[in-house]
């Protein structure tokens, strides 16, 4: 049997996707779910082979709820039209259908994960790290043990590139997540957010002080205490945002 | 100016044309009555030259001034002033050319009438030409006006549809309809109905009517109607306007979008059941409306306070009243609450 997740917060949409998928009975829906935080759940418990989710859902968007799993399954998804995603979908997704779709549509996202299922687990990682969403200049979704916790953009102090992951600052501690610094730097605001230092981005806000260090660099002072080093460069950009 | 029927190098090429010909059938005529060559010949050029100048000038005048049809008599005095006017000054320059000659002189004095005459229909005929004229690159221009309006005021009808109707709420609503089809087509049916008075509703309304407040709410009903449809239990609501409110006025279709970014925080920022709620009373000589979603302080981004789909609201109340402190928001625990007043006339 192939296990499937409908993932989708109206559940019409859901009652669809089970009426067209009853035409290929070696599919078994094991769970549905209303939101990302079910989803998160029922997959880490079912392990599916293939998700149909939703992008605008409650809370976290089908993105962000990719971005908390380990290994993503092959997803097709399912939206009404969301300029954003398409073209991200077009590459990497095994499907997109676009609601409303029809019978004829939906078996032909079938018969295409059928066709490229060696291929679809990275296809679905480099869906992830190459795309970004509007939602993610807001807030960033990361888990913590078992929690999943929204941080909104604000509330981030600086972002640290630590090996294949970066650690996001924040009041109450720091959260890893599997992006590159060079991703939050293209889609956070640059007038909020300066990379300051090859391993560091820094939210502006957050800034008291820049103070001289040894030899020709700097230091910036965040209103939490801590200190980040400024490089050459860095400190230039710094300097052209605050306009001195 | 207004862009012309023909190019203005092409009239006066024709204009002249059509001169050159009186010059050569007068130079005909005179010498056929028995005058030489050079005299002919100068008298025709100075009465065509000063009737074509003549012929000018009240195509210009009338350029500048059309007269209505109404004043007809003031143009027929003005073109029997320039003829007048012309034949003179032809008079003058011909007998200072050629008065030594009596037999010309003779002449000269003999054919002011029918100079007279043939000067003045021609002017007649140029004012007539230009009146047409005129017209009809105005008429054409007008034409054009109209057109821009049209154009002008379909855009913005369209422009409205699109605000109001987010293309996701409206593929949303196509795919659960399409799924209540399957099983169950009596509700597929009703939601159809109730998707295409909603849009009715939406189209054919204009951004300066108003309508009573029980007019507004029924057209609500229809959305939120679909919006449960959509989101099942998860969407609760709760409308509750006093009974001296409902016969107040407000601009049509300003609610709709005002629930709608209600409906959207308090579902996508919330997860479980909502309830939302308005409420609608006077007071001050105002309606007040009151909108609340509950939202997530936790994770709410502050650019929330006055989200897209409040500030092209608070825009249009700006046209229409020149306030802008006729829409606030307020936040007080979980809850987001909309308030807007609409100043009812007197």
């Amino acid at each position: 049997m192939i296990r499937v997740v409908l993932i989708d917060d109206e559940p019409l949409a859901r009652t669809l996707v089970k009426e067209y998928l009853q035409s290929f009975p070696e599919f078994e829906i094991v769970a549905e779910c209303g939101d990302g935080f079910e989803g998160v759940k029922a997959i880490a418990q079912h392990k599916p082979d293939l998700l149909f989710l939703d992008v605008q859902m409650p809370k976290i968007n089908g993105f962000e709820m990719l971005e908390l799993l380990e290994t993503p399954p092959a997803v097709i998804f399912t939206t009404a039209f969301d300029d954003y995603a398409l073209q991200a979908f077009e590459r990497h997704a095994v499907d997109y259908l676009l609601k409303p779709f029809s019978q004829e549509r939906f078996d032909k996202a079938i018969h295409k994960w059928k066709q490229q299922q060696h291929a679809v687990e990275k296809n679905t990682a480099a869906l992830l790290e190459n795309n970004s969403t509007p939602e993610e200049r807001l807030r960033i979704v990361v888990k913590k043990g078992a929690n999943i916790v929204i941080l909104p953009i604000h509330t981030v102090h600086y972002v640290e590139a630590f090996d294949d992951y970066v650690k996001i600052h924040t009041a109450t501690g720091f959260y890893l997540k599997k992006k590159t610094m060079t991703h939050y730097e293209q889609v956070l605001d640059p007038r909020q957010f300066v990379r300051v230092h090859r391993s560091y981005l820094m939210n502006l806000q957050e800034l008291t002080r820049i103070e001289p260090a040894e030899k020709d660099n700097h230091l910036a002072l965040l209103k939490s205490g801590a200190k980040l080093p400024l490089s050459q460069s860095g400190y230039q950009k710094l300097r052209e945002v605050l306009g001195i | 100016m207004s862009k012309p029927v023909l190019p203005y190098s092409k009239i006066t090429l024709g204009y002249a044309a059509w001169w050159t010909l009186w010059l050569v059938a007068q130079i005909a005529f005179l010498k056929s009555s028995g005058f030489d060559f050079d005299t002919a010949l100068t008298d025709a050029c100075i009465t065509q030259l000063v009737f074509a100048i003549a012929g000018y000038a009240i195509n210009t005048s009338m350029h500048a001034y059309q007269p209505s049809p109404r004043n007809t008599v003031y143009v027929v005095g003005q073109t029997i002033l320039i003829a007048v006017a012309a034949v003179w000054i032809q008079r003058f320059i011909l007998l200072e050319w050629m008065g030594e000659s009596a037999l010309y002189a003779a002449f000269l004095e003999k054919s002011l009438m029918p100079r007279f005459v043939f000067g003045w229909l021609m002017i007649i005929l140029i004012a007539v030409l230009t009146w047409f004229w005129v017209y009809v690159t105005d008429h054409a221009e007008s034409e054009k006006r109209k057109d821009d309006a049209t154009q002008l005021s379909r855009e913005a009808e369209l422009s409205r549809l699109r605000q109001q109707l987010q293309p996701h709420f409206l593929f949303n609503s196509l795919n659960s309809i399409s799924a209540l089809a399957g099983t169950q087509p009596e509700q597929a049916r009703k939601m159809i109905q109730q998707l295409s008075d909603f849009l009715r509703g939406t189209l054919k309304k204009d951004d300066t009517t108003t309508v009573t407040l029980q007019e507004e709410l029924h057209h609500l009903q229809l959305y939120l109607e679909i919006e449960k449809v959509r989101f099942g239990h998860r969407l609760n609501t709760v409308v509750h306007a006093r009974d001296e409110s409902t016969a107040c006025r407000l601009p049509s279709l300003l609610l709709q979008p005002i629930v709608e970014n209600a409906i959207k925080f308090g579902l996508y920022d919330t997860v479980g059941e909502i309830s939302i709620s308005l409420s609608a009373r006077t007071e001050n000589g105002m309606l007040v409306l009151e909108i609340q979603n509950p939202f997530d302080p936790a994770t709410a981004v502050p650019r929330r306070g006055t989200g897209f789909g409040l500030s092209s609201v608070q825009r249009r109340l700006y046209l229409l009243y020149l306030r802008n402190d006729l829409l606030t928001t307020s936040q007080h625990d979980s809850l987001f609450t909309t308030t807007i007043k609409i100043p009812q006339p007197q």
